[in-house]
């Protein structure tokens, strides 16, 4: 290989959900190519909505992402129940609350322990670990099954739920399955401590650039549902108006569309959240930041993964005092509210685990006629490849397996949710 | 086959929550790692090994770069296992079959739709020869283990025959048409506990057909039910488009 040429490919990143490939050509020190090219075949979703009855949406969608079925079928029941005009009721929205911090704490999970801690414990994944240190794969697990459990009591089950629908629920939680998921979530606090150790104890790469940073957004609370968009450039959007956020389009190399907002690329997610929302933090989750050396505007985007534990430690507690809510006021079996037109338009959106999630839909006379989806993952991917673009540049002098790796955690620090995305991971150097 | 089998997962045209529900499953039988050895599985490990006895296989193949990947995994394993419906079935994939594919990719990408490789969504049976299936979006976990457990001792993947209704009725569950809402279950192959009436929702055929359903008199039963043919058609498309569609090509002759 000539002296300052390193060509980087690596086809089908692993560790993370779905196909994309990471491609970096580097000639006599100059970077002449650096993708993310996103090979998952297309999933035509908007297409498949069409003609069918608003009442199958949520249902349909959630199949977009095993790991976020949730908070698709929420945000696609939100842009359901907009364009219906339906009103929830209070305990509805405190149940699909308690929900999505279910989905948040599983995802976040599973992303942390078995995804991310193998590069930062030197091994390939989490199965060696469970020799290694049984401990941390069983408190993983311990964790995760807690997490899903939530989304079980609440839902049936967390892939893919089926007691959501317009309106409402189909099924509700009694009050034994509410005390002791308090009480296990109780317990859990243990667990989530030792977490905030392990990943205290874990070093991170120092990579730094600014970036736009766009989350929901509300003033009484850490925002998951509905709200407004806001931006760290500034800028506040309602809903209806996310295409002035998103400006969605297309480059060759990826079968997911790509955003852009005030500069040519924004990050969505927990870091995003995170930079936007601090002070609506749980106290106890303000405390694991300060721990964790995590503060706003933090721009080191290998620290989405620290931000998401003190997501984690948010979740847990938020969802203990949406239990004791819960159990305070009584659960009571609830009809859906019924759609107060069959005609309408409406935008949904909620904070998945890796950022701001939009369906939008257009219903006549109770039919989907027509419908757009916009991915947490779509939105990141710009601003993954001008880190790489940022990042290359300073690696150069490694050796070409620490180069593939450093890239590849980058890549794999966003989450990415490629399955979700291609209406997107493989490191390819050529 | 030997002590400690290796097993590899792969994903073509899905969610991956099959694959999930897999991880999930460790979550209650963490001893499923002592008792095979798993070469590949690029959602949640870097190693990736081409010497394998069982493959599972999720998605379904949705472009013709699917197939010769499809074929490499049969010429490898011994055993090739259909993972959930969309590899079963073509799941809500083949949903767009019904579709004329160049508006369905223009819908979606627009001017931009010749960039993107497609044809009609298949289950993984119609490309290579397979061994078993595990049905269900998503598969069932405990199904996952007990199938597991039958190729670690050598024996066939059993899968129930008989309807949702059987396991609903042994559910105590009260029928869904009696709550006012309509199922498939009549018609839709049990191994799910009945999860969805049991949720308060009607079966919506994930796990595919029993042999010989009675179709015609379940769309009777969805007509008395207040359903009108576009409502039943949905409802026959949503998992089930695949065998549907295969059902009017005999009933066209």
């Amino acid at each position: 290989m000539a002296k300052g040429t390193i060509k980087v490919d690596v086809h089908h990143i692993t560790r993370v959900e779905g196909h994309g490939n990471i491609v970096v050509d580097v000639r006599n020190g100059e970077l002449k190519k650096c993708e993310l090219q996103i090979v998952e075949t297309p999933r035509f979703f908007e297409a498949m909505l069409r003609g069918r009855p608003f009442s199958e949406a949520s249902h349909l969608t959630s199949r977009i992402c095993g790991i976020c079925a949730v908070v698709h079928a929420t945000t696609s029941l939100r842009a359901t129940e907009t364009a219906l005009g339906v009103e929830l009721s209070e305990q509805t929205t405190m149940l699909r609350k308690l929900n999505l911090h279910g989905e948040i704490l599983d995802s976040h999970l599973l992303h942390i322990y078995m995804l991310v801690a193998p590069d930062l414990l030197g091994v390939g994944s989490i199965i060696p670990l469970a020799k290694s240190s049984p401990d941390v794969v069983l408190r993983a697990l311990r964790m995760k099954k807690l997490a899903g459990d939530m989304c079980a009591v609440l839902c049936g089950r967390h892939t893919h739920p089926i007691a959501m629908t317009v309106g409402g629920f189909t099924h509700f939680p009694d009050i034994d399955e509410l005390n002791q998921l308090r009480q296990r979530l109780e317990a859990m606090r243990t667990d989530v401590d030792a977490t905030v150790e392990l990943f205290q104890s874990l070093s991170l790469p120092a990579f730094e650039r600014e970036t736009e940073y766009v989350a929901l957004r509300k003033e009484d609370e850490y925002c998951y549902i509905d709200g407004e968009v806001v931006s760290s450039d500034g800028g506040v959007w309602s809903l209806d108006k996310y295409r002035q956020v998103t400006n969605e389009y297309m480059v060759p190399h990826s079968t997911a569309k790509r955003a852009r907002n005030q500069r040519p690329e924004y990050m969505v997610g927990a870091l995003a959240r995170f930079n936007i929302n601090h002070d609506k933090l749980h106290p106890r989750a303000q405390a694991a930041a300060t721990a964790l050396n995590i503060k706003p505007t933090c721009i080191n985007p290998y620290m989405i993964s620290i931000a998401q534990v003190v997501e984690i430690v948010h979740c847990v507690e938020e969802a203990i005092l949406l239990i004791d809510l819960l159990l305070d006021r009584g659960v009571t079996w609830e009809d859906p509210m019924p759609p107060t037109r069959l005609t309408g338009e409406g935008v949904g959106s909620c904070e998945a685990p890796r950022g701001i999630l939009f369906h939008h839909y257009r219903i006549e006379d109770g039919l989907v006629v027509s419908a757009n989806c916009i991915i947490p993952t779509a939105q990141n991917l710009g601003n993954i490849e001008a880190d790489m673009h940022a990042l290359v540049p300073t690696i150069l002098n490694k050796k070409k397996s620490d180069i593939t790796i450093t890239l590849e955690m980058l890549v794999r620090a966003y989450d990415p949710c490629i399955s979700c995305s291609t209406h997107m991971l493989n490191v390819e150097f050529v | 086959m030997s002590a400690k089998p290796k097993v590899a997962f792969f994903d073509f045209t899905s969610c991956e929550g099959c694959q999930l529900t897999v991880i999930d499953s460790l979550q209650t039988h963490p001893e499923i790692l002592d008792v095979i050895d798993i070469v590949c599985f690029r959602e949640a490990m870097s190693e990736k090994g081409d010497d394998y006895q069982i493959a599972f296989i999720e998605g379904s193949c949705t472009r013709p770069s699917d197939e010769p990947v499809m074929k490499a995994i049969r010429d490898r394993a011994e055993l090739v296992v259909a993972l959930g419906a969309c590899a079963h079935l073509g799941g809500i994939n083949a949903i767009r079959n019904r579709f004329d594919l160049d508006d369905v990719r223009q819908y979606v990408y627009g001017d931009k739709a010749e960039w993107y490789e497609t044809y009609q969504a298949r289950p993984i049976k119609d490309v290579i020869p397979i061994d078993a299936v595990l049905p269900g979006c998503p598969i069932d976990r405990r199904e996952f283990v007990a199938a597991l457990k039958a190729l670690l001792q050598g024996r066939a993947i059993q899968i129930p025959d008989y309807p949702v209704c059987v396991e609903c009725k042994l559910k105590e569950n009260i029928c869904v048409y009696l709550r006012g809402k309509t199922c498939l279950g009549p018609i839709t192959r049990a191994g799910c506990d009945a999860i969805c009436p049991t949720y308060g929702d009607g079966c919506e055929g994930c796990r595919g057909l029993i042999p010989d359903p009675n179709i015609d008199s379940l769309k009777q039963i969805l007509s008395e039910h207040g359903l009108n043919p576009e409502e039943t058609l949905a409802k026959m498309t949503l998992f089930l488009n695949y065998q549907t569609m295969e059902r009017e090509a005999v009933d066209d002759g």
